[in-house]
């Protein structure tokens, strides 16, 4: 069994962080120049911490699939990122924005790293402006908020529906004026096989140089995942279509255990599914839900007249639309968590309520806004998305409400941490949404983005160093060492089977399977029955897969089709994993939604008594099952409670 | 749909590269360019064929990997939208479509509609960015910044870094590329402390890399997927030519300033 020490601070809640920071080792400017630091991943946390790191002066090598840090996928965040700045003077607080984070996530991440992620909040925001990240302002030339789901404070921070863009922007160009001044070297279209242990701690990796097909060694005296999240899992989701589970699944493997992997997070307002050609879904963000209206029609015969297109929404009245968020949670109304809109959404289309030529949509409507703001006023706050929506669905958002649907977006779940955000292989840091640790059983929209900053930029920099403290007698590591030409055979070998496998089906092929028994089963409602199928299908697919793929092109080139059949290869061994975590919790919590499990009014029903822990997955074997370790979470701070947005 | 493709296939950088003709059946008008081509290449991995290579990541528009010159247009024929998001509903039935990937010296193609623009982070090396380090940073709000600059700072920073302008350019210019970069940190008072050394370096940088220079032609706002505006290329002229007349000699030293 794997030794879990979260290594939480004592002390008062909003002093462990500052009593941490005062008491670590560091590692002196002498010594740093002679550690190295291999950081994978240059999204949100990859690149804020490689720039980080190589400003305080550690030579950092940064690795990226993408052809540019900059294309990484917290690109493609929309809404903003929050902060307890209560600039607007409604009365949030640092403590306002834990509890906020813990009550989301349904009680099941740790109170200390949820606090700290509040703390560092702040100084986030500071960092972007003063890098030229322009932040929407008022007319006084301050900063602007907005709202967002489940706080009842403004205090996202936002560049028009452009985000994530504009910080990962910021994050690098700190990134690239390290690469400039030598501190950082840049690997990219370079993609990790495998971590490498030596003595038991991570000493380098294995990556495939993916224009060459070159496979290379690389050796540090630590390791720092920031590959996200793994909701590619799906087939369909909102994730680039490169976002993999590679990374940190060979960590997984090598002996770094798994956090809650059945965490996951449906986000309510994607664009619905529309054909089986569909490659990814897309995400309106959930700042629409300030000025839009969610509902659907309240008698079930205008539903499929709208469904045969007999109807158009517009012609149905007021008194005949169902607000049905606003009905069941006035005090949060369109605002409740994404888990909350995602399945209220999944109950009404399932009662037979539900537009669109599927039935599996519900509107998202801007008329009454509109009319109160003005086209102008909406267009300013959402025109890129409202473009987006019209090039994909063809209609205009304007004129008429917009179709939405939830879908795969975020993953809770990723590698076990401890307060340091150090895995349980010594050495080998993980970082934003690849870990576990600040979300609990659900995210909360905008959260994303401040906890890869915090990790990259504030949290990481300084825990790392209590690490390599120790560490600075220990000269640079060879990357001829035995432990990496064995792993770097087994990394190699790996994929010239997959393309020796020469069967008769595509990888694309396996991918969308796994991805219908993931979502049939183990998506927005699961249960035990469906589950207990789940895991013996995952496992024949997986048979199949290995004995009929087809993998064209060769080994030492640029081949896409090789590279996703490795991604998809161990996307078929975590899709077991994911089904049987959410086997073993027996309670409804956040995303996490197990039908036999719920309130008479359909809420989640949590099992605070037995299943208050963090589910922390061990590997075992090829050919034995994982076992489950448990981290138990205790909340001296904040009184537990059913989550209410009534 | 049916359709008639011409693809430019490459096998790799020092091949020599030709059109090939393929034909793609039932297409969904409701389908995007690049699911059609998802489509395209899983009929060729059956057949045992190499599929078509292409950049391509988010496919919702924002990360900049998509790349293909379609129809002698970069990013296709709809204005202000990336290949991925456009729609077959916006071709016709029977249609021919040419699809060839960025044509510029400093964007080698590495294989088939995947092309090599390691040039463009080069110039973001050369100084894209405001000299400060993590941590020590004043309050977000102690600096007010007018709401039309931050607005014009954001419409520049809203460039992607797909290399349509460049493509786009009868001379290769990247002048949209930098410009959006330089306009950005020139208009917030965050980014005037540097920013005669900045317009500097990075326009050394893009003439080393052997982009050429601005035509005024217009080409490269026209087929911007983010409707950048060539007032930008007007403001990076004048920061240049003040950097070089007003301030003091620049000295451009090793990453920073």
């Amino acid at each position: 069994m794997a030794e879990l020490n979260s290594k939480i601070p004592k002390g008062e809640l909003a002093q462990k962080w500052t009593e941490y920071k005062s008491h670590t080792n560091l590692v002196n400017p002498s010594n740093k120049r002679r550690l190295e630091i291999i950081v994978v991943g240059t999204g949100l946390a990859g690149a804020s911490a490689a720039a980080s790191l190589g400003e305080l002066g550690f030579k950092v090598k940064n690795f990226c699939y993408q052809d540019s840090p900059r294309r990484a996928h917290s690109i493609a965040a929309q809404g903003g990122i929050n902060a307890a700045k209560n600039y607007q003077n409604d009365g949030d607080s640092v403590y306002r924005l834990f509890y906020d984070t813990i009550k989301g996530g349904d009680y099941r991440s740790r109170e200390a790293n949820v606090y700290r992620l509040a703390e560092v909040s702040n100084a986030i925001i500071d960092q972007c402006v003063a890098q030229g990240v322009p932040f929407a302002r008022e007319y006084g030339g301050l900063l602007d908020n907005r709202s967002f789901g489940g706080a009842q404070v403004s205090r996202t921070f936002y560049a028009r529906g452009q985000t994530g863009q504009q910080l990962l922007l910021g994050a690098y160009s700190a990134l690239s004026r390290q690469v400039k001044k030598g501190n950082v070297e840049l690997f990219t279209r370079h993609e990790m096989l495998d971590v490498v242990l030596v003595d038991g701690r991570a000493r380098g990796i294995i990556v495939r140089d993916l224009v060459t097909g070159a496979i290379e060694r690389h050796a540090a005296h630590a390791v720092v995942l920031a590959t996200g999240g793994y909701g590619n899992v799906f087939f369909l989701s909102t994730n680039a279509m490169g976002s993999n589970a590679t990374a940190i699944w060979k960590a997984y493997k090598r002996g770094a255990v798994f956090g809650n992997p059945s965490f996951t997070q449906i986000h309510p307002t994607c664009i619905p599914v529309h054909g089986d050609f569909q490659s990814k879904l897309t995400l309106m963000s959930e700042s629409l839900r300030n000025d839009g209206r969610i509902w659907v029609p309240k008698n079930k015969e205008d539903a499929e007249k709208i469904r045969h297109g007999q109807l158009k929404p517009i012609q149905i009245a007021e008194e005949d639309r169902d607000y049905y968020l606003e009905r069941r949670y006035p005090a949060f109304g369109n605002l409740v968590p994404r888990d909350v809109a995602s399945r209220a959404a999944k109950e009404r289309c399932d009662a037979g309520y539900g537009v669109g030529e599927t039935g599996l949509a519900v509107y998202l409507d801007f008329s009454e806004s509109i009319n109160r703001l003005g086209k102008n006023v909406i267009e300013e706050r959402y025109g890129n998305l409202f473009q987006m929506y019209e090039k994909i669905v063809d209609e205009n958002p304007y004129k008429t409400p917009m179709m939405i649907y939830p879908a795969v977006h975020y993953t809770m779940g990723g590698l076990w941490v401890d307060y340091e955000l150090m895995t349980t292989i010594p050495g080998l840091f993980v970082i934003g949404e690849a870990n576990f640790s600040d979300h609990g059983a659900n995210r909360l929209g905008a959260s994303a983005l401040m906890q890869g900053l915090a990790d990259g930029y504030f949290v990481l920099p300084y825990t790392i160093q209590n690490y390599l403290s120790d560490q600075i007698r220990i000269p640079n590591f060879s990357p001829d060492l035995p432990e990496f030409r064995k792993t770097e055979t087994e990394a190699t070998e790996r994929l010239k089977k997959l393309m020796n496998v020469k069967g008769t089906k595509t990888v694309d092929s396996f991918h969308k399977r796994l991805g219908m028994i993931l979502w049939e089963y183990v998506g927005m409602g699961r249960n035990a029955e469906g589950l207990k199928k789940a895991i013996p299908k995952i496992a024949a697919l997986r048979e199949e897969f290995w004995k009929d793929v087809k993998v064209t092109g060769d080994f030492n080139e640029i081949n896409p089709e090789l590279e996703k059949a490795g991604r998809v290869a161990d996307f078929l061994e975590l899709g077991e994993l994911i089904a049987r975590d959410a086997l073993s919790r027996n309670e409804s919590c956040g995303g996490h939604f197990r039908e036999e499990y719920q309130t008479p009014e359909g809420e989640a029903l949590r099992d605070d008594q037995n299943l208050m822990f963090v589910s922390a997955w061990e590997f075992t074997g090829e050919n034995s099952e994982p076992v489950m370790n448990k981290e138990p979470l205790n909340y001296e701070f904040v009184e537990v409670k059913q989550r209410n947005y009534k | 749909m049916d359709l008639t493709l011409k693809i430019w296939r490459q096998k790799n950088a020092s091949s020599k590269g030709k059109f090939v003709t393929y034909k793609v059946n039932d297409i969904s008008p409701n389908s995007s360019f690049l699911e059609m081509m998802d489509i395209l290449n899983e009929s060729l991995v059956v057949k045992g064929e190499d599929p078509v290579a292409f950049d391509h990541d988010c496919r919702e528009g924002i990360c900049g990997a998509c790349s293909l010159y379609i129809n002698g247009r970069p990013h296709g024929p709809d204005a202000a939208i990336t290949t991925c998001q456009l729609h077959m509903r916006r071709f016709k039935d029977g249609d021919t479509i040419v699809i060839e990937p960025w044509r510029a010296r400093p964007f080698p193609v590495l294989r088939d509609l995947i092309v090599d623009r390691t040039s463009f982070d080069k110039i973001i090396q050369a100084g894209g960015y405001i000299s400060v380090n993590t941590g020590g940073i004043p309050d977000a709000n102690a600096i007010p910044i007018p709401k039309i600059n931050a607005d014009l700072s954001m419409d520049a920073a809203s460039c992607i870094g797909c290399g349509a302008c460049v493509a786009a350019c009868k001379n290769a210019s990247a002048m949209l590329f930098v410009s959006a970069k330089v306009s950005q940190f020139a208009l917030l008072p965050q980014g005037k402390v540097e920013a005669a050394e900045r317009v500097q370096a990075m326009v050394a940088e893009m003439d080393r890399l052997g982009f050429g220079n601005c035509t005024n032609t217009g080409a490269c706002e026209a087929e911007c997927p983010k409707e950048i505006s060539i007032t930008n290329i007007a403001r990076m002229n004048r920061e240049f030519l003040c950097s070089k007349i007003g301030a003091p000699k620049v000295k451009i030293g090793a990453g920073g300033f």
